[in-house]
């Protein structure tokens, strides 16, 4: 499940992270966006942003006709209890984006199983996670129920070929 | 009965390991008890006032002998020898101890069980009708769909973290024994004008602090498609259901702020992008989860006549049976409701013996019924005799259901934290105050509901009577509601006058039942339909003046 964590890549493209920043856990092989990241009224005002933040209230939808020229979608989780960032991300897989979608902030390790099944394929956790257990949730479950944003097959396209 | 294959077996270990693990982290105190909570939460576990409680998910309340056998030995080797059936289908044990969690959830998945998403603000276990499978005025067993909701919702990544808990039934019958109107989602199996089968789907029922009857959010929804269309109102739910309260938190606030139209025209909309996505389970999957509720093969040679000259035997027919829709079959509701007993509690013995009863009577199928009681589907009338004489030695031949003495109610302050009052007390003073069983019957079906704080676990919205515990400077105080129905006559029972003590409440229920006899049109006419044509005045002169 970590196979495409490319941590080295993290390294190459970012300034030297400040003093003990954790190292963000990034799924993807293409160059990060260093830009800077505008909150949707900003990038809503001006296009020259290519990375833009959503915070919960946010609807993900006015960012549609956007997708085009955006690199990185940074959803805010203040409060990892606060849900409305799942269906943020998803909702953007939906309209098919391609591009980052990382989450911010109050991400713990035990909702990234979840995260990376609606479409979260980067993760700048506010406190440090611990990798082995990280490692130990993302290769947890064998299948799923639903579909979601990941492409995994449900139980039901297993059962039925 | 659904059984589990290799991918539903896979999934429950993992859970099970996952959880183990993070119980793990917990005692290491590598999380925090905030973070802790969630996940303990979503696997059935809560601390209570004494211990952790822990909520066992029974879906859609129904379980096998060996299941129900396993609950038994939860109860004793775990608890305290006992274990209390739930208005959600499900079963509680009060007294567990975290450091042996996980022996007991490696004991529950050996019979295909576990206690996911029985607590947390995700979709709590699907609950259905206890005649499942066994009602005559039925379109099709409701039990499968229920099933292909509890595989959808299992670990849904999206839904997980909800604005507050989400509660789906399912029915297929016009009469509604899951009180369908006072969930989250409730769903009624129907045939459209061209005969396909398809849902009635009502969004934004609940009982709690605000009661609210349900909408219909959709008059037909082909069966094929409900789980996108659940997937569209949960969306919609995720999305806008307030998190700024959580008094205000559950979908009916979303629905009621929004306006029903307006809520259908947002559910709608997203229908019509999620619809395409192949969300929906394909037909091989309903069929072969159809297929595993079929018909039980029924001895057609099986008698349809019943000797009721054992008088009390007559009686518990009379009360406790139900037409089947297979001659010679009959429906037996065991009450957990036994004089003198804590509504909805079994022994590991008495829990024991129905697994017995149920293999060797009732194809091996045991339902819970929302009004914690529980139900053998499938008797032979050959057998009732022997099953009503085993019941009765072990005193779960209580002839009571839906009497004055078949009342539900919540655990309360004997074992909850958020509760004001007692509730237990005051059930089993009711009972006894109309302990004579002649004297129940004659006053016919009538549901008291207690619960023992604003939250509403004893569902006293919906009772006949309902009674609510309140605080009052520091006194437990009961306030009397009436004329709640969570049938398919749906109601919400109001308030009608001051509250009142312990001992006051029991007197007042007293004076409401005599009233009720004295102006009732006949026998038939129940308390509630008394209630309903002359209205609350009388009835509040009755306990007041």
């Amino acid at each position: 499940m970590l196979d495409n964590q490319d941590q080295q890549a993290v390294g190459a493209a970012v300034p030297p992270p400040l003093s003990d920043a954790p190292a963000p856990l990034r799924f993807r092989t293409d160059t990060p966006d260093d830009g800077p990241i505008a909150p949707l009224a900003d990038f809503l005002a001006n296009s020259n942003f290519a990375a833009v933040r959503l915070d919960p209230a946010d609807d993900a939808r006015a960012l549609v006709p956007h997708l085009g020229r955006l690199k990185l979608i940074e959803v805010a989780f203040p409060k990892f209890r606060d849900g409305r960032g799942y269906s943020a991300a998803r909702i953007l897989r939906e309209a098919g984006f391609k591009g980052e979608i990382r989450a911010a902030g109050d991400v713990l390790v035990d909702q990234i199983g979840f995260m990376r099944r609606v479409g979260f394929d980067s993760f700048a956790p506010a406190k440090p996670l611990d990798p082995t257990v990280v490692k130990l949730t993302l290769e947890r479950y064998p299948y799923v129920y639903m579909k979601a944003a990941d492409g995994k097959q449900p139980v039901w396209a297993l059962r039925h070929g | 009965m659904y059984r589990y294959d290799q991918y539903d077996q896979a999934i429950v270990d993992a859970r099970v390991a996952e959880f183990k693990e993070q119980v793990g982290r917990r005692m290491r105190n590598e999380i925090t008890e905030d973070q802790f909570k969630p996940l303990r939460l979503m696997n059935g576990l809560y601390l209570q006032l004494h211990a952790y409680m822990l909520r066992v998910a029974i879906p859609y309340g129904t379980l096998s002998g060996t299941q129900m056998r396993m609950l038994a030995h939860i109860a004793r080797k775990y608890d305290r020898d006992y274990g209390h059936f739930t208005t959600r289908q499900n079963i509680q044990y009060n007294w567990i101890k975290l450091e042996q969690f996980a022996d007991l959830l490696d004991d529950l998945s050996k019979v295909e069980m576990h206690a996911f998403q029985t607590s947390g603000n995700c979709i709590r276990n699907i609950s259905s009708d206890q005649f499942a499978g066994a009602a005559a005025d039925e379109l099709a067993d409701p039990r499968p769909y229920a099933e292909l909701l509890r595989q959808w919702s299992t670990l849904h990544p999206e839904f997980s973290f909800l604005p507050r808990k989400f509660k789906i039934a399912v029915i297929a019958s016009d009469t509604d024994r899951a009180a369908i109107q006072l969930h989250d989602i409730g769903l009624q199996l129907i045939k459209n004008e061209a005969g396909d089968l398809g849902f009635r789907v009502y969004v934004g029922g609940g009982m709690g602090r605000t009661p609210v009857i349900g909408s219909i959010v959709r008059e037909f929804i082909p069966v094929g498609q409900f789980l996108s269309y659940s997937e569209a109102i949960l969306r919609v739910y995720n999305r806008y259901g307030r998190r700024d309260n959580i008094y205000k938190a559950r979908i009916k606030i979303l629905v009621n702020e929004l306006g029903i139209a307006e809520f259908t025209r947002q559910v709608e909309a997203e229908w019509a992008l999620l619809e395409p996505l192949g969300l929906d389970a394909p037909q091989a999957e309903y069929a072969r989860i159809i297929a595993q509720f079929p018909e039980p093969a029924y001895d057609l040679a099986a008698p349809d006549t019943l000797d009721l000259s054992d008088p009390d035997f007559a009686v518990w027919v009379k009360q406790n049976v139900h037409a089947h829709k297979q001659p010679g079959y009959a429906i037996a509701t065991i009450s957990l409701k036994p004089k003198g007993g804590i509504p909805g509690d079994a022994s590991s013995a008495q829990m024991d013996l129905i697994a017995d009863l149920a293999e060797k009577y009732a194809q091996d199928e045991i339902r819970v019924t929302h009004s914690q009681n529980l139900v053998l589907a499938h008797v032979r009338k050959a057998d009732l005799y022997a099953l009503w004489s085993a019941l009765a030695e072990a005193d779960l031949a209580t002839p009571n259901l839906d009497l004055v003495s078949d009342i539900i109610a919540c655990p309360g302050m004997d074992y909850c934290t958020l509760a004001n009052a007692r509730s237990i007390p005051i059930a089993q003073k009711i009972a006894a105050k109309f302990e004579d069983l002649e004297t129940q019957r004659d006053i016919g079906e009538l549901k008291i509901k207690v619960s023992g704080c604003i939250n509403g676990c004893g569902h006293h919205h919906a009772g006949h009577i309902g009674i609510l515990g309140v605080d009052k400077k520091g006194e437990e105080s009961y306030q009397l509601l009436l004329g709640g129905s969570g049938a398919e006559d749906t109601s919400l029972a109001k308030i009608l006058g001051p509250g009142f003590d312990e001992n006051g409440i029991v007197d007042a229920v007293d004076k409401l039942v005599a009233f009720y006899r004295t102006v009732r049109t006949g026998p038939s006419e129940r308390f509630l339909d008394t209630y309903r044509r002359l209205g609350a005045a009388p009835f509040k002169e009755a306990v007041y003046a």
